[in-house]
């Protein structure tokens, strides 16, 4: 009890000391000195707000890992968990040598950054947290691929993938758009990464789930498509909720700064497109297959999300509402499409949340976006003419067609190299005993026979 | 009347059931058991450690079928399930003494087939 007395007695002096240090500061004689301190507590404010959401952006990767695990079959989720620690404690460290200071170096002709390798030369604590807070952006972009290629890509292949895309695929559309690239100095806005991201890791998951080709049992030699349930929706769910969240950090931490006070708008764009994403894909699940498809709605919520991470700054919230709301409809039919039409395997619907979303995202800025907020600039819908519409355009074309060469030319050298797909008997079989030798639920009989 | 009881790999099945649609059989009961035979046991890998599991996952196929129908079904089991390894399986076959489908009492041949 008295060491506590103590204890509090001491810390009240500090804390005293600290009011006084303040107001001697503040109520001092020079104003200059006190504005000094202000705008050092705003930064200081700053750099938490940043860091924290680098710290929700990290914990989308659990999202990710339970999203595509519950999506999938059980003899698959060991594999997939592996997938998903090792595209981030593998991306990671190459981001850090390579991938930021392509992003953020210094620019070479709008292209690519050629400085800050491996932070060599950054020594501001706050360079040094921003990098921190991108290196989580590329990480999510690096494991959106996992879930399109699951089930049946060699492990060995992605590892050998995973490192290009953190190092040198992802990093150059980054500094396009976000290191005062050519995109940026166009006026292409991607506020959070639709397009960055977003579309990068959809386009890349489209190239990998083609190069690989369907699981065994997914088409019929008549070309009907049959589906391969996921093992566990409420796992899946988790794992949409933590993305959800992890998106605030996404979004809400884009501003890199505590005071733009735009955080509250952005905060409720994110949250609204992701609600009317998931009545969006929810209600046209059900009219179009007769019941509510709840791990469509999954996917909803995914879309709304993606489609106004690029919007989020610029656009008012019953905008967003209508983002979402298409975006949640347009995941449901592009499922359908890539699925039934293009025979493209993509176990947890990677390509249309990602890719599909990304896209309609970047074009939504150029639809929605009025000049009263963050960026000052008018899309089609408020005013602003074609010309935001046609720049943004023009950077999704831009990103889709290097994201597909780059990737393809990553997953022909692996296919090559060390080989891609997994052989038919490990595939049978299940990834979690032919390439780890575990089984997620061992002890629980959990039989693969199909 | 015979009833044939396979037992095969369990990753199998998909060729097997497919083998069997071929020569129009389409009527099974599976079931997933665990069993050993001349394969042994496999071993996993845990945290470093290795550990031998002894009794195997298997898929059990049943079929009953009228006498002109045992060849055709045994053929298409181990055209669907033979890969040549030990594990691949065996094949047992009885005698069925009555058959009878409950839905409208149909009995022997009728009820089969």
């Amino acid at each position: 009890m008295r060491i506590w007395q103590g204890i509090f007695k001491k810390r009240s002096m500090r804390l005293g000391l600290l009011a006084l240090a303040a107001l001697t500061a503040s109520g001092a004689a020079d104003p200059a000195v006190a504005g000094e301190n202000l705008a050092d507590i705003a930064r200081s404010v700053d750099l938490v707000w940043m860091l924290l959401g680098g710290f929700l952006v990290f914990w989308m990767q659990a999202g990710f890992a339970l999203v595509e695990s519950g999506f999938t079959r059980a003899k698959n989720a060991v594999n997939i968990i592996a997938k998903n620690l090792m595209d981030f404690a593998l991306g990671c460290p190459f981001y850090f040598i390579i991938g930021y200071g392509l992003m953020f170096g210094a620019d070479k002709l709008g292209l690519i950054g050629t400085s800050n390798f491996a932070l060599n030369g950054v020594t501001d604590m706050w360079d040094i947290g921003f990098f921190f807070f991108q290196a989580m952006f590329a990480a999510t972009a690096a494991t959106i691929v996992s879930g399109a290629m699951a089930e049946r890509t060699q492990f060995k292949a992605y590892l050998f993938y995973t490192v290009f895309i953190s190092a040198f695929i992802y990093p150059v559309v980054g500094h396009w758009i976000w290191g005062g690239g050519w995109l940026a100095e166009k006026g292409f806005l991607d506020f959070a990464g639709s397009t960055v991201v977003h579309s990068v890791g959809g386009w890349a998951a489209l190239t990998g789930a083609i190069f690989l080709g369907p699981r065994i049992g997914k088409y019929t030699p008549d070309g009907r498509s049959k589906a391969i349930p996921g093992h566990n929706i409420p796992l899946a769910a988790l794992g949409v909720f933590i993305l959800w969240f992890g998106w605030f950090g996404f979004n809400g931490g884009s501003t890199i700064a505590a005071t733009n006070w735009n955080i509250s708008l952005v905060l409720v764009t994110t949250t609204l497109a992701a609600a009317a994403g998931t009545c969006g894909a929810l209600f046209y699940s059900w009219i179009r297959f007769g019941k509510p498809d709840i791990a469509m709605a999954l996917n909803g919520a995914l879309a709304g999300l993606v489609s106004i991470t690029a919007p989020a700054y610029d656009v008012s919230a019953v905008s967003s509402l209508i983002i979402g709301l298409i975006g949640g409809v347009l995941v449901v039919a592009a499922v359908e499409f890539i699925d039934k039409v293009l025979h493209v395997d993509d176990p947890v619907g990677a390509v249309s949340v990602h890719a599909v979303c990304g896209v309609w995202g970047t074009i939504a800025l150029g639809l929605f976006a009025e000049s009263q907020y963050g960026n000052g600039v008018s899309g089609l819908f408020f005013g602003g003419g074609l010309s935001q519409l046609l720049v943004q355009l023009e950077g999704i074309i831009v990103v889709a067609v290097w994201t597909i060469a780059a990737s393809a030319a990553v997953f022909t050298v692996a296919k090559y190299l060390i080989g891609l797909r997994a052989s038919r008997e490990e595939e049978l079989k299940g990834l979690d005993i032919t390439e780890h030798g575990q089984e997620a639920y061992a002890g629980f009989e959990i039989f693969s026979n199909e | 009347m015979k009833l044939i009881t396979a037992i095969i790999q369990p990753e199998k099945l998909p060729d097997v059931k497919q083998a069997l649609f071929d020569v129009d059989v389409h009527k099974m009961t599976v079931s997933n058991v665990i069993g050993a035979g001349q394969q042994k046991g496999y071993t996993e890998n845990y945290r470093g450690v290795v550990s031998e599991v002894n009794l195997l996952k298997k898929v059990r196929i049943e079929i009953a079928v009228n006498d002109n129908f045992v060849d055709k079904t045994v053929e298409a089991v181990i055209k669907g399930a033979r890969t040549g390894k030990i594990g691949d399986g065996k094949i047992f076959i009885t005698d069925l003494k009555e058959c009878i489908r409950i839905r409208t009492k149909e009995t022997g041949k009728d009820a089969i087939g």
